[in-house]
């Protein structure tokens, strides 16, 4: 799950993690309100999930979804071309991002920009700490061409965050006296609010010193564990569902994993490694996956139903695989599932299925007796290479 | 021989009221698995299927039935408890089938397990089989949700991160009459309690075990691990698979586990770190039994 901009920011400020002062609005109104506290330079950001804002294009041909100036005046200007419009960058495709929300705050000067990074690591299975003096980089780069300049300080699950482990990190970043402490006091606070949230990631990039001397958050990006969402509400609470795919979205609503992909071949699997096994195979014999799916161990009848009408709902599918390896499940139950599924949403483009396990002759007998029009498979291989098969016809 | 498990092992459940829990408690009674006892708090004194004895605490069902094996079918939130209570009673091999316990927790369970003779298997996991050599397989020891049915008494052994993908390999030897030693299903999270290469070695010293099969997927660095391992170490034919050569970065597929980050963990890497070692690699999911046995 990602979060907007603002909401990272509200995050920083319940945490007391230092960040530049300002919020987000909904109107040009607001917008210029918050523009009227701010001393100094002003900076206007679309919020929408995608990155690459700056350069990005809106349909009405305002150019760039990020502004700065010393005017507040003119902030309700540029507020009013960006709010309800449509932003295009090279992460949103052409269709773009209506922008719903602008931030508006104060742009700081900077005298240095470090990167400061906490991260759950499934080697070391601690939370790790990673930080460097090379800010406002892309971090990836930096690891690669110049490894010693990343910092990494694993820190016991149980005894959690040191004094110790943030003077090692403020000492190799080169930060002293009064910037040291600073530090000091945004990273513990960083490190609770990581901890409290249940984060997989928070990444502060850049992290800056400035003239005046404070150390502050520039911009950060978080991930969150979803296996922890159910105690996390005010986090949950912060989804948008409008950032997401649509059938994404109503995928999760009835307990399915969906992904959407760009090829033609759908599929409905049981299991998250059969399904990923599942995709491999249809490229393997020269297919395009249109999406992954796992109905998960014990699918019901209403799933299977509401699973075919998300496939469908992708006007790229030309022809839909079913893989069920029924260990526990009954396969006639399964088998009717489809049949009925397929009756509801009157399927018109070829569907071979793969029937496997308990009771798995009842089941292929249903679906022959079905009257619908599919194509039966032995096995996984022979699957996917009629389905592939099927779509070229 | 087997590993972990045999058909004598004594087996509790944590969870054994829950209707998933129990499901899985009756199909491994009718599998001749010897579930001993059931552990749910406030229904201790209870029978399940009026043969197993329900205690309140993990502690009492040790005392009292002598389990050495505790299976985890608790919900969610309280299964990193679950695992801590099994911990402490001495319970000295935990399968934990629970699916989405948050990572905080399980970090917290595996930092306390420190020290500690107990083995994790999972979370989020099939669990495991040693299959018997009655009808179906039966008379073995099932512990978690695999179809015990499609098992069979044989020399190969299985281990995966993944439950379908694990029928498929497990169905796949059956057909072919190899059979299967122990399947143990390691799970589909990025922190779990015993990895890819904990279960090779435990294969590679287990004298019924001849050949072992793989099943690796994107995320982590667990199967590379492995296969530096077996290059020098293993002295028995090994096949593999890896899920996810499709998958496309960022996004979580279906496991927690299951994702490419940073552009490592990839279908690819995995793969060419499998052959590297010597290890034959199926293209695809339904060559794994054939591919194992091309080498035999």
């Amino acid at each position: 799950m990602n979060i907007h901009e603002y909401q990272a920011k509200d995050l920083f400020e319940k945490f007391s993690v230092p960040s530049p002062k300002g919020s987000m609005a909904e109107s040009p109104e607001e917008a210029k309100k918050i523009a009227d506290e701010i001393d100094g330079q002003i900076v206007i950001k679309a919020q929408v999930h995608a990155g690459g804002r700056g350069k990005g294009t809106f349909k009405n041909g305002f150019e760039g979804g990020v502004h700065l100036t010393d005017d507040p005046s003119k902030i309700y200007d540029i507020a009013a071309k960006m709010l309800g419009e449509t932003l295009v960058t090279h992460q949103t495709g052409e269709d773009g991002k209506v922008v719903n929300k602008v931030m508006v705050a104060k742009a700081v000067d900077i005298s240095k920009e470090y990167y400061l990074a906490i991260l759950m690591d499934r080697e070391s299975q601690s939370p790790v700490i990673v930080a460097s003096t090379e800010g406002g980089v892309n971090i990836e780069e930096v690891a690669e061409k110049t490894p010693e300049k990343i910092i990494r300080e694993s820190i016991h699950p149980l005894a959690g965050l040191q004094p110790y482990e943030i003077r090692k990190i403020s000492n190799k970043l080169g930060m002293q006296g009064d910037t040291a402490k600073q530090f000091a006091k945004l990273l513990k606070a960083l490190f609770k609010l990581f901890i409290s949230c249940d984060c997989s990631l928070v990444e502060i990039n850049p992290l800056v010193t400035t003239p005046d001397g404070d150390v502050l958050a520039l911009d950060a990006k978080f991930g969150f564990d979803d296996n922890a969402l159910y105690r996390q509400q005010e986090i949950a609470s912060m989804r948008d569902t409008s950032e997401e795919d649509p059938r994404e979205v109503a995928a999760s609503e009835y307990g399915l994993n969906y992904i959407g992909l760009d090829g033609n071949i759908a599929c409905l699997v049981n299991g998250a490694g059969l399904a990923m096994a599942t995709m491999d195979i249809i490229k393997h014999y020269g297919g395009e996956p249109a999406n992954f799916l796992d109905v998960g161990g014990g699918a019901t009848e209403e799933q299977v139903t509401n699973a075919f009408k998300i496939i469908l709902g992708d006007s790229n599918v030309k022809g839909i695989l079913v893989n069920i390896f029924g260990g526990i499940m009954d396969c006639d139950v399964i088998a009717n599932g489809i049949v009925n599924a397929c009756k509801q949403v009157n399927l018109s483009i070829p569907l071979v299925v793969r029937l496997e396990g308990n009771n798995v002759d009842a089941g292929k007998e249903t679906l022959s007796n079905s009257g619908v029009n599919l194509i039966a498979a032995d096995d996984l291989s022979d699957a996917a290479q009629k389905a592939v098969k099927a779509i070229n016809q | 021989m087997s590993i972990l498990v045999e058909p004598n092992t004594k087996v509790l459940i944590q969870g054994i009221t829950g209707g998933f829990g129990g499901t899985h408690a009756k199909l491994s009674l009718d599998y001749g698995t010897k579930v001993v006892a059931g552990v749910t708090p406030g229904k201790g004194g209870q029978t399940f299927e009026s043969s197993v004895p329900i205690f309140d605490t993990v502690d009492e069902a040790v005392t009292e039935t002598g389990a050495t094996v505790s299976a985890i079918f608790v919900p969610p939130p309280f299964a990193g408890d679950a695992i801590m209570e099994a911990v402490d009673a001495g319970i000295e091999l935990i399968v934990a089938i629970t699916e989405g316990i948050p990572v905080a927790d399980m970090m917290r369970v595996k930092s306390m397990m420190t020290g500690s003779n107990c083995r994790l298997i999972g979370p989020n996991c099939p669990g495991i089989v040693t299959p018997g050599t009655g009808p179906d397989s039966t008379g073995g020891c099932r512990i978690g949700i695999s179809p015990g049915y499609i098992h069979k008494k044989g020399s190969v052994g299985v281990v995966s991160r993944s439950g379908t993908l694990t029928y498929e390999a497990v169905w796949q030897t059956t057909q072919l009459g190899l059979g299967q030693s122990t399947c143990v299903g390691i799970g589909g999270d990025p922190i779990n309690g015993t990895s890819h290469l904990d279960v090779l070695k435990l294969f590679n010293d287990d004298p019924e075990t001849e050949s072992i099969i793989m099943i690796g997927e994107i995320g982590g660095t667990a199967e590379e691990e492995a296969a530096e391992w077996v290059k020098d170490n293993c002295k028995k034919p090994v096949a593999a698979f890896i899920a996810g050569a499709t998958a496309p970065p960022g996004r979580r597929m279906g496991h927690a586990g299951a994702i490419i980050s940073g552009g490592k963990g990839t279908a690819e890497a995995k793969k060419a770190a499998l052959k590297g070692a010597g290890i034959a690699v199926a293209e695809t999911p339904s060559e794994m039994g054939s591919t194992l046995a091309s080498i035999l």
